[in-house]
């Protein structure tokens, strides 16, 4: 062994060794950054505007001066506009779903269809705003009211409902459908007494994930022109709206010119960030409690 | 059927009657068998019209636009002055802003995010991931206009800090904030592709002396490219198409230069300006936000192809 010079051997192993503990360091600084970054924001977000949050914050209209403002208007607005989104994108998602894994034979329409779908889902919201202002509000002339954001807001979820659905699908074990149609009973039939109810929660998980997506997404209601003004609360589809995401920005916006404003759109935040907080525990619950092991 | 032919019924159906109504009901069902595929084939065609509208409405626009000003001029001019007194078109400035936000997005995400997929895949204790990996979720699922707001409000006033000529409205911020923001999406992503790579191989490489990060850099990172470079790529994607923050943090100065402490307008900010500021229907700045919205959809499109043909070209089958 005398051609092996020990000590070098033992400094280049001990230097890899060294190496590897302080990449693995670094790896671990990276993973915290991010943990870190959303304790910042989060707690930003409520020291500055809890102690704005009250009764009157929640149940009053939106007001010019920053005490006596409430977002009622837009807890509406956000209600209403889910209540054009939910059903729509539920249908459709589902659908088109069904229709891909079940009904579709694969070929070159199946693979159409599914990129397509893939590429609407990366188109940035921004253009399904552009969309929904050509289409819904001037074309259709519908105006700037809840149902023409919630037909946006529809479209720009929908790829992420049916991918969801799709694999919710996918993952109902063939032999549950095999089974059906061994009794007799036809396509349609399996699908509304085996398929659907065993894709279920899957179904509902991704569907409430995209919804929490539709509520907190803000830019395609810019361009479709939410006014910023004192408007009355929506009691209907066909009404003028504003929602949450909507009033922090233009919250935010006027910071500059009153100080306070900043405050309240940290209070909306904090709402808003709630609200997605428990639509996602819903999802996660979902998952849990219906998830059937086969 | 039971409960027709029990017998305290008062009127039984006897079994002809029977034979009469399963037939019916079988013909009913069988139209429906019929008519599902066709009710589910149409609501299909939704998603598919989405894309025609988007590409026509774009499209139709984008020409009108281009029918008053060249394109020529409208790609290579380095002056936006829609509102001047003699307009001038050019998207060069927008193009700048959009690309130096990202590029500062990618700065901050591609490290950070590769890195944090590295720990997760390579390094963590599952009790850690356990962790760990809703935090991201919850980070990923938090709205665009927060994290503007954090931009606004938290991120610039820090950096002025430090850096004493940035401005009040600046793209440095937002590009961070931006990159933050697509951190757990590249995160994610690439540790879905570092987790495909079997085991076997790290087992391997590790048996002849490696050290963890050796396997990582050696094996896993080769064997787990394509998914990386697809999660950069979708995450380009995703900073070039990002409005809230950009619009919120970097103001509406459409500077055609690349000094990261001014405010520089991007295409998406632009389209928010031009539609906020109630352009009449018709006028040239109206149309301009299609031209402006059909070369994003382009880049965003373009970034997207890119990311599943690599992906799926260049992956490696175990």
């Amino acid at each position: 062994m005398e051609h092996i010079n020990e000590e070098q051997v033992k400094r280049r192993r001990n230097l890899r060794l060294l190496t590897n503990r302080v990449a693995q360091f670094i790896f671990m600084l990276s993973t915290l950054f991010g943990v870190i970054v959303l304790g910042i924001l989060i707690y930003r977000v409520v020291s500055q505007g809890i102690g704005w949050i009250d009764i009157n914050f929640l149940t009053g209209k939106l007001s010019t001066e920053p005490e006596r403002a409430g977002i009622l208007g837009a807890i509406l607005g956000t209600f209403w506009l889910m209540v054009v989104v939910v059903p729509i994108t539920m249908i459709l998602g589902v659908g088109t779903a069904l229709f891909l894994e079940i009904y579709i034979k694969k070929g070159r329409l199946q693979s159409f269809l599914q990129t397509n779908i893939a590429n609407l889902a990366g188109v940035p919201s921004i253009v399904y705003g552009v969309l929904g202002m050509t289409i819904f509000v001037r074309a259709l002339d519908l105006g700037n009211i809840v149902l023409a954001g919630g037909l946006t807001m529809s479209l720009l979820i929908l790829p992420i409902v049916i991918v969801a659905s799709q694999e919710a699908i996918r993952s109902v074990p063939q032999h549950l459908s095999e089974a059906s149609y061994g009794i007799g009973a036809t396509k349609w039939q399996t699908i509304r007494h085996i398929i659907i109810p065993a894709a279920l929660p899957g179904i509902l998980t991704g569907a409430i994930l995209s919804f929490s997506r539709a509520i907190g997404e803000t830019a395609p209601l810019v361009v479709i022109g939410i006014p910023a003004l004192l408007i009355p609360l929506p009691g209907s589809i066909f009404d003028k709206f504003t929602v949450l995401p909507m009033q922090i920005y233009y919250w935010t916006l006027d910071a500059s010119l009153v100080e306070e404003y900043a405050n309240l759109a940290a209070a909306t935040i904090i709402v808003l960030l709630l609200v997605l907080f428990l639509l996602n525990l819903a999802a996660i619950i979902i998952r849990h409690k219906f998830k059937k092991i086969y | 059927m039971k409960k027709n032919n029990h017998p305290t019924k008062t009127n039984p159906l006897n079994v002809k009657e029977l034979i009469e109504k399963g037939k019916k009901t079988r013909k009913v069902s069988q139209k429906l068998e019929k008519i599902i595929p066709f009710i589910l084939l149409s609501i299909t065609a939704v998603s598919v019209l989405t894309t025609l509208g988007i590409i026509l409405t774009l499209l139709t626009e984008t020409i009108h636009f281009f029918n008053i000003i060249p394109i020529w001029d409208f790609l290579t001019g380095t002056v936006l002055k829609p509102l001047n007194k003699v307009p001038e078109y050019g998207v060069l400035p927008l193009i700048s802003g959009t690309v130096i936000s990202s590029v500062i997005a990618m700065i901050v995400a591609a490290p950070i995010g590769l890195m944090t997929a590295i720990y997760l895949s390579e390094y963590a204790s599952e009790k850690v991931s356990l962790v760990v990996k809703p935090i991201l979720e919850v980070l990923a699922g938090i709205p665009s206009i927060v994290y503007g707001f954090f931009a606004f409000t938290f991120v610039t006033p820090l950096l002025r800090e430090f850096i004493p000529g940035l401005e009040a409205a600046n793209i440095l911020s937002p590009g961070i904030v931006m990159g933050i923001m697509i951190i757990p999406m590249i995160a994610s992503l690439s540790e879905d592709a570092m987790s495909s790579v079997p085991d076997i191989m790290r087992e391997g490489a590790l048996a002849l002396g490696s050290t963890k990060l050796e396997v990582t850099k050696r094996v896993v990172i080769p064997a787990a490219l394509s998914g990386i470079i697809a999660s950069f790529v979708l995450g380009i994607s995703r900073a070039l198409g990002e409005t809230m923050i950009v619009t919120i943090a970097s103001g509406s100065t459409k500077n055609f230069s690349f000094d990261v402490t001014q405010s520089m307008q991007t295409m998406t900010a632009y389209i928010v300006e031009v539609t906020s500021g109630d352009a009449a229907s018709g006028s040239t700045i109206y149309y301009s936000l299609y031209a402006v919205a059909m070369i994003l959809f382009i880049f965003t499109l373009l970034m997207n192809v890119i990311a599943r043909y690599v992906s799926r070209k260049f992956r490696e089958e175990y």
